[in-house]
């Protein structure tokens, strides 16, 4: 077992992990975060995305203990004060979502591609998301969500500041 | 219905859903985010061979590892496990071998579960399958149909490789055939699909005394509940079922699955309760597959393209047993071959084909898709041959809108449609007339990237399925669909529906309905569905039949509502009930509209019961129960171009658009997304997707890295526009739009691949038309070398 330490939606967590542990089943059997779904076990649909210091990955692909020292974002933490994140609001309003098992997933990675290309067009847009498979929607309100994101948001969030709270599990 | 109601109407409006709350926010509850105390992990062994016979499981070893806390194998299980269940035997000769959960004496496909290991959490399981010793004696593998068929093919069942031959028959297709100045011979092929929808399988089972609760990421918990009392003997009444947020289905949802069973039985057998969460590539391997036929279609026309006549042969891979409807999947095509067009006779015949690979089953369409390819396919083959437009053709041939009702050559009476007004105007979206024009330049001048246009007039039958009928075809359930309508005293409205939502967002779309038939806000309704327990009653969600059926369902539920209203309004109101005028959301004195009761108003006085007329019972509740007359018949064109690089095989899509006439719609937002899902995975299956195997029976597909579920860089963005032409057999007048897409989307793909390399001498392009196919379909028709 290893001990880590890793911030997840802004709260602190001290654990101790098998060094094989993924950070998904991390973040979802030993954190209890579970608005990050697994979808597929060979990093194909990124279902699992989150923000690892701001930047998306594919948290079945990164293990627990590689993610210690870090601040994580998940879908449920990308809300802000109960404020939607402009995603959130655009997934909605476009119908960007059906059954929803892809959607944390998706608005991870559109987070990440508006911070690195806040004005995209549709092509590098899809291009963008090439990582992330939706088998309900096919795609188009998507794409459309995340072009209203992105002109309506200032930008991706930010890392979340870290409060001085620890041990809350285990 | 006034201008000013119409104003406010609820139907048709674009709501956004309820549902996203928790979806956009991760609060959702997925079957592998429960947790309970002390809950056990069950992970299974699954044969690495496609046929053998099983010698010796032996799971010793793995139950001494550490965390593990039991492990078994099918022969432990073999009194109590049963059979898993085939609901629809098709015809009396049917062979229907037996399923066992956990194979006991051999294995028949890769990925079948030999054995199981239950432990503390997943990851002991995991580890402790390895130490499971299992000897094989590998049988021959039986993976293509037409061998299996043949005489001395080694069996997959002891009774033989034919499961049932299924025919129908309508006119004289030998004289329409016998002296056709025209006749088309094709075979098709429909590739084997995995539905891969997003969401993983997962059950979680807890027993409390001898009643158990069993969550499953299923379409369908109420036949899901009936079928594990059948198969284990588990009395139902102490079984429930909930479906909580379910990722997805697309038909592999729409089972009884050996993992339920088994998870079902190790709760009961351990007292805890047990999960089991597949991986993808467990789900690929063992999640039933879709599709896989081979269809020999005649098509017998006059000169002038008038269909004379059609004959379809099919053989239908059932894959190693008969699942819930595997054997059903193909009938459900029987009735759509002859589509939208006139023709003077008809046969059809499916072979069922028993091989050693995974069960096939319901895969979004079930039939309708396979069918729909065919002769859409062969319409775009048969105007080629005459050198006719093939929009031209179908034109001679479809059902004008004047002749509707009409009873097709399959016996099916399609109550409504206007494929004049749907194809008008797709070719308007499309220019159709400008693409030909660049097609032909583009011939002309020899350009590597070729242009070519397909086209698909699709119709499907669904909304199933009026009860009787399915008695006729001999499916083991009815077709009906429940509703209830609970009134709270506060005047919110709480609807119990039977169908079992996964994501098309029936919260929303019943909301709407109900809004409308009680006259109460939409914010005030809530839709609960998913538990056997909450909605005691359903036959749950598949065959696009949701709205058709359950929302008509919902309807009748709240007329209900409605009439008991009236009868406590005029009781409070003190003047007879006939004397009452209903007007959305009150009833109110003829007249006299200031006195007047809101629904609201009666739901509390009703809570109170102070003061209701004698005899009349405390409550507005409801309920009602709808079977549905016929089935629906959505319709529509749908026109894709493609481009195609002759050099490297490529296809790129240029255009695509769809016009659908799916009747009134309730909510466009929600009917433009099911639209482009669908046609997402009709692409998907005409330009990327299969279910491949090796020459040993291995599943070559058995991960999203090898099984190539399109992303967002691989589809277009489709050009979507409506007709309506409300179906005439249900009050709301819908007709299903879950499958459409689909259906339609396939064959449009495909014909435009052709049409596009047709002038090279190519008349086919087998699914999926990769580059590969693409550039071999022109090497062979050239003649040239590109092997």
């Amino acid at each position: 077992m290893t001990k880590i330490s890793i911030t997840v939606d802004g709260v602190r967590y001290d654990d101790e992990v098998e060094p094989r542990m993924l950070l998904v089943h991390y973040l979802r059997e030993v954190a209890g975060r579970t608005g990050t779904p697994i979808g597929c076990d060979t990093t194909n649909c990124g279902a699992c995305t989150v923000l690892l210091d701001g930047f998306s990955v594919k948290s079945c692909s990164v293990l627990a203990v590689q993610a210690s020292g870090s601040s994580v974002t998940t879908i449920q933490g990308l809300a802000e004060n109960g404020e939607w994140h402009p995603l959130q609001q655009a997934f909605h309003e476009e119908h960007a979502l059906q059954c929803g098992y892809c959607t944390p997933g998706m608005i991870m990675a559109a987070a990440d591609l508006l911070r690195d290309n806040p004005n995209p067009t549709e092509e590098q847009v899809r291009e963008g998301l090439e990582g992330n498979l939706c088998r309900c929607t096919g795609y188009q309100n998507i794409v459309r969500a995340v072009m209203r994101a992105a002109s309506s948001a200032p930008s991706a969030p930010s890392a979340p500041s870290v409060p001085s709270v620890s041990g809350v599990t285990s | 219905m006034t201008a000013e109601t119409t104003e406010t109407a609820e139907i048709g409006k674009r709501r956004t859903r309820k549902e996203d709350a928790r979806l956009v926010t991760g609060q959702t509850n997925w079957t592998d985010n429960i947790q309970l105390p002390g809950l056990l992990h069950v992970a299974f062994l699954r044969s690495p061979m496609s046929h053998a016979r099983l010698d010796r499981v032996d799971v010793s070893a793995a139950v001494s590892m550490p965390g593990v806390i039991a492990a078994f194998s099918g022969a432990d299980f073999a009194a109590e496990q049963g059979s898993l269940p085939c609901a629809w035997p098709v015809t009396p000769d049917i062979v229907i071998p037996a399923h066992p959960p956990m194979a006991v004496d051999e294995v028949r496909y890769v990925g079948e579960i030999v054995a199981c290991v239950v432990a503390r959490d997943r990851y002991a399981a995991a580890d402790a399958l390895e130490r499971i010793d299992v000897d094989y004696s590998p049988l021959p593998a039986v993976l293509d149909m037409e061998a299996a068929l043949a005489p001395g093919s080694p069996l997959v069942h002891a009774a033989g490789n034919k499961s049932f031959e299924w025919p129908f028959a309508n006119g004289d297709v030998e004289a329409a055939f016998a002296d056709a100045p025209v006749v088309l011979e094709r075979t098709y092929r429909q590739q084997r699909l995995i539905p891969c929808a997003m969401e993983p399988r997962a059950t979680v089972c807890a027993p409390v005394g001898d009643e158990y609760t069993l969550w499953s990421a299923t379409q369908i918990p109420h036949v899901l509940r009936f079928l594990l009392a059948v198969v284990t003997g588990i009395p139902e009444h102490k079984l429930r079922v909930i479906a909580p947020d379910v990722g997805g289905g697309f038909g592999s949802k729409l089972q009884v699955t050996a993992e339920e069973v088994l998870t079902l039985l190790l709760a009961r057998r351990l007292g805890r309760p047990v999960k089991w969460a597949e991986s993808r590539s467990e789900g690929n391997l063992s999640a039933h597959h879709g599709r896989d036929q081979l269809q020999r279609i005649r098509v017998a026309a006059d000169s002038d393209g008038r269909l004379r006549g059609l004959s379809v042969d099919l053989l239908a891979d059932m894959g190693a047993y008969l699942m819930l409807v595997t054997p059903g999947v193909p009938l459900l095509g029987a009735f759509m071959y002859n589509a939208i067009y006139k023709m003077d006779a008809y046969s059809f015949k499916c072979t069922g084909v028993f091989t050693t690979k995974t069960p096939t089953d319901a895969y979004r369409g079930a039939g309708r898709p396979e069918a729909t390819y065919a002769i859409e396919h062969a319409m775009d083959d048969l105007a080629a041959e005459l050198g006719m437009d093939p929009l031209e053709l179908r034109r001679r041939n479809w059902i004008q809108h004047s002749e509707f009702p009409y009873t097709t050559i399959a016996k099916l009476t399609y109550d409504s449609g206007n494929y004049e007004a749907a194809t008008e105007r797709a070719v308007s979206l499309f220019d159709y007339s400008a693409l030909r024009s660049e097609q032909a330049s583009r011939r002309a001048s020899g350009d590597p990237v070729q242009l070519g246009i397909g086209i698909s007039t699709y119709t499907e039958m669904c909304g199933l399925a009026p009860s009787r009928v399915l008695g006729q075809l001999a499916y083991g359930a009815g077709g009906w669909e429940h509703a209830a309508i609970r009134m709270l005293p506060t005047g919110k409205v709480e609807v119990v529906t039977g169908s079992s939502a996964h994501g098309q967002g029936h919260e929303t779309a019943w909301s709407q309905i109900v809004a409308d038939k009680l006259g109460v806000p939409f914010e005030d309704v809530r839709v609960l569905h998913g538990d056997t327990q909450v909605a005691p009653k359903g036959m749950d969600t598949y065959g696009s039949r949701s709205l058709s059926v359950g929302g008509v369902a919902v309807v009748g539920a709240c007329e209900k509502v409605v009439e008991k209203a009236r009868v406590i309004a005029a009781g409070l109101l003190e003047v007879s009930a006939d004397d009452l005028e209903w007007t959305p959301g009150r009833w109110s004195v003829r007249g006299d509209p200031d006195s007047a009761k809101t629904i609201a108003e009666i739901a509390l006085a009703t809570f109170a019961a102070h003061n209701l007329p004698d005899g009349v019972e405390p409550s507005l509740d409801s309920e009602a129960t709808y079977d549905p007359d016929n089935f629906s018949f959505p319709h529509g064109t749908h026109l894709c171009a493609v481009l195609v690089d002759t050099e490297t095989g490529r296809v790129r899509i240029h255009r695509y658009v769809a016009v659908d006439d799916v009747g009134n719609v309730v909510n466009p937002l929600i009917v433009d997304g099911q639209v482009h899902g669908g046609i997402a995975q009709g692409i998907a299956q005409a330009l990327y997707e299969e279910a491949a195997y090796d020459a040993d029976g291995n599943l070559l597909t058995t991960t999203l890295a090898d099984y190539l579920v399109p992303s967002a860089a691989d589809l277009p963005e489709f050009v979507t526009d409506r007709t309506s032409t409300p179906a005439t057999t249900n009050p709301l007048g819908v007709k299903g739009v879950g499958e459409a897409g689909t259906i339609a989307s396939t064959p449009a793909v495909v014909n435009a691949v052709v049409d596009a390399l047709r002038h090279l001498g190519v008349n086919d392009v087998e699914m999926p038309c990769t580059p590969q196919r693409v550039w071999r379909a022109i090497a062979n028709a050239s003649g040239g070398d590109r092997s």
